[in-house]
């Protein structure tokens, strides 16, 4: 719940953004983790829970979307496939150890030429959205993007949204996320728009 | 059946079976304890997609020994508690991480600097407590939770990095020991270990810093502190953690800490072991009790206030 996942959709991508901070109890283990995950060349995930579970889950989906390519002749999983997959791992096992991750999957299918998002939680229940938040950050964002969101917006005025549900969220949330990542999803892949500290500075 | 060996007593027979038919209550070495079934059958969710690596066991490989109850995850979890972890349940039990580690990356390699005071409650212990774990001569690990399960699992971790090197001819990766031990963790999630540990060496990469939890967090850092008097510690580190320093002021550092967590946790004390890790291996710098450090500092507080 304290993480915070954002993500808007815009004409031809999907800008995902998440806080950098990893917390436990009174103790700040960390400023500048990346929780956008790459699942293929063209989508991404942003993910809140457990450190634990964020990272064995991307990177179980990861490999099994990869190893679909490799036995597929190449071929690439719409983020329709990629979500549902994702959705149908997270409910299996829901009744034998569950991933406590709440998810943003926003990706570009290059043959539809079309970007979209989807939004999963940890009961493992899907729904494709514009736009979507995670977390805590769900009560102060959603009325921003409501009232912000166009679906013929560009990239640059995507971001800007974002940027103003960061604002707002530094503003009025009870924790401190001062670092946010924000990348971006479009036709030429996944890239970092903005890092507040660089995640690979370890 | 070859496994098997018949004793004939005058009114029973007694029949030791193999490792594989093992039934509770037969055994006439059973203790109360079953053994786990293999972990292929038991439906439970593996991380990324594999096995969890068998336990170390004596004896019998892939078998564990478990309570001899139906749900031996929820046994554990209720009767032996992590305060951080587990819900306070007043479980007979409980692990509390009572003491303080700290680990950190500067230019000339990594200082690795525990305390080694043991507490169960109120109780103090132990006083000399080897926190640091030798994994082996090129990785180190620290201990943090309850000592069996840190002491445990970082020697199966050695078990595992020396396998690796067997069969691929090289050392094993920091990030590789510590995934090793990260997947283990997370296999047994919800069983109730309670293990903090910073696993640090110098490979080729360089050096790497990586702390692992008893829940299956993996965290790579320039520095991390531990424990009850992890707070404490983090105040001085940060403060004055710079990756210019230089050898004798990263061990300054390193002890200052460590003396400034113990001063003010009534968890941590004793004696301050402190490690340096260099590319050749690590190396230990010194065990110096943390109460002589008091009187060293303020008499150099009150040096420093006369002149």
């Amino acid at each position: 719940m304290a993480d915070t996942v954002l993500g808007v959709t815009y004409k031809g991508g999907v800008v995902l953004a998440t806080d950098q901070t990893n917390a436990r109890s009174i103790l700040t283990y960390q400023h500048n983790l990346d929780k956008i995950k790459e699942l293929s060349s063209h989508s991404a995930m942003g993910v809140s829970g457990p450190n634990c579970d964020l990272v064995n889950f991307t990177e179980y989906i990861a490999k099994n979307i990869k190893l679909y390519e490799l036995s597929h002749d190449g071929m690439k999983l719409s983020t329709h496939a990629q979500a549902n997959f994702a959705r149908s791992e997270l409910a299996a096992a829901l009744r034998k150890g569950p991933y406590q991750v709440n998810i943003l999957l926003g990706g570009y299918d290059t043959k539809k030429e079309e970007a979209s998002l989807y939004t999963l939680d940890y009961l493992g229940s899907l729904h494709k959205v514009d736009f979507g938040a995670q977390g805590y950050a769900s009560y102060f964002c959603l009325s921003i993007m409501d009232r912000d969101f166009d679906e013929n917006m560009t990239e640059k005025e995507a971001v800007a949204v974002v940027d103003h549900c960061i604002q707002e969220i530094q503003t009025r949330f009870l924790l401190s996320q001062p670092n946010f990542i924000i990348k971006v999803v479009d036709k030429d892949g996944v890239r970092v728009v903005r890092a507040g500290k660089d995640p690979a500075d370890t | 059946q070859k496994d098997n060996i018949t004793f004939i007593v005058p009114h029973k027979q007694y029949t030791m079976l193999g490792a594989k038919g093992m039934v509770i209550g037969d055994d006439i070495l059973d203790l109360g304890s079953r053994k786990a079934d293999l972990r292929s059958s038991r439906g439970r969710r593996q991380i990324g997609g594999g096995f969890a690596p068998p336990p170390l066991m004596l004896g019998a490989p892939e078998q564990f020994d478990l309570p001899n109850v139906p749900d031996p995850a929820l046994y554990t979890r209720s009767n032996f508690a992590s305060v951080s972890g587990n819900k306070d349940a007043n479980q007979e039990i409980k692990f509390a991480k009572g003491t303080t580690t700290l680990a950190f990356k500067f230019n000339g390699g990594i200082i690795v600097s525990v305390d080694s005071r043991s507490t169960m409650g109120n109780y103090i212990s132990s006083g000399t407590v080897q926190k640091v774990i030798k994994i082996n001569p090129y990785l180190l690990g620290t201990m943090a939770g309850g000592a069996a399960d840190c002491s445990f699992w970082e020697r199966n971790l050695g078990v595992q990095c020396r396998m690796f090197e067997l069969t691929n001819g090289h050392r094993i990766s920091v990030a590789g020991a510590s995934k090793l031990l990260a997947n283990t963790m997370s296999s047994y999630r919800g069983y109730g270990l309670s293990m903090g540990t910073m696993v640090t060496g110098w490979d080729e990469t360089g050096p790497q810093l990586y702390y692992v939890d008893d829940d299956g967090t993996r965290l790579k850092g320039k520095y991390f502190s531990v424990g009850s008097g992890s707070t404490y510690a983090y105040g001085v580190l940060d403060t004055y953690h710079r990756d210019d320093l230089s050898v004798e002021e990263a061990i300054d550092l390193g002890k200052r800490a460590i003396y400034h967590a113990t001063h003010r946790d009534a968890f941590s004390g004793g004696i301050n072991n402190l490690f340096h890790v260099t590319k050749d291996g690590w190396v230990q710098i010194h065990a110096i009790d943390v109460n002589d450090m008091h009187y060293e500092f303020a008499e150099e507080k009150n040096n420093r206030m006369a002149s």
